[in-house]
């Protein structure tokens, strides 16, 4: 059974309709002890159905730990999404509801390339030189 | 912001999913952003204003 309803995959496929680059979302799943890897599987599978643009690549976060260190992945589920190159952006947990919608807007960004931050913003980040790790905690609600 | 410079990297964590994670960075509320794990930016802000105080937590000790 569908995790999106038709309507809601209809929205998204209309939403991802203008992508203008390949996105690849890269998720890092294991098998045992993971009561959320196969939900985010199974969502990410379903949102891949909805653009031609995006395709997962799944990974065994036990096997192929040297891979999710090199993304700077310590947890699963894991989704780092890439574009035409990796620019950081990565997901925790199961990307449902408000997550769900900060993955889409992420997709965006890395299929463009384009942050759509004001001048001002792309300047102050333009000149950093030190490394700035952002956590940003979500619920689903 | 990640876009915007190789020096930053952002994470979207569920909060729900990783007790350990809330329990460390005493989230009570949602969004919480930490930068570089020791400064919070609670709810949601101007995006200048965040994007200032975000820069600035770097030369924080």
């Amino acid at each position: 059974m569908s995790i999106l309803s038709p309507s809601d995959a209809a929205r998204v496929r209309e939403m991802l309709a203008g992508l203008p680059g390949p996105v690849r979302l890269v998720f890092f799943t294991q098998t045992l002890n993971c009561e959320t890897c196969e939900t985010a599987k199974q969502i990410l599978g379903e949102l891949a159905e909805l653009s031609g643009q995006i395709t997962v690549e799944e990974h065994n976060f036990l096997l192929e730990g040297a891979l999710a260190s090199d993304y700077g992945i310590d947890r699963v589920p894991a989704i780092a999404v890439v574009g035409a190159r990796d620019h950081g952006i990565r997901f925790l947990g199961i990307p449902s509801g408000y997550e769900f919608m900060s993955l889409l807007d992420a997709i965006q960004v890395a299929s463009s390339g384009d942050s759509g931050l004001n001048d001002a913003s792309r300047m102050m980040l333009a000149g950093l030189e030190s490394p700035l790790n952002l956590q940003v905690f979500v619920t689903p609600t | 912001m990640a876009v915007e410079s190789p020096k930053v990297t952002s994470v979207i964590v569920e909060a729900t999913e990783y007790p350990d994670l809330v329990r460390k960075y005493q989230v009570s509320g949602v969004p919480k952003t930490m930068v570089n794990e020791k400064v919070e930016i609670l709810g949601a802000r101007p995006e200048e204003d965040f994007v200032r105080t975000a820069i600035g937590a770097i030369a924080e000790p």
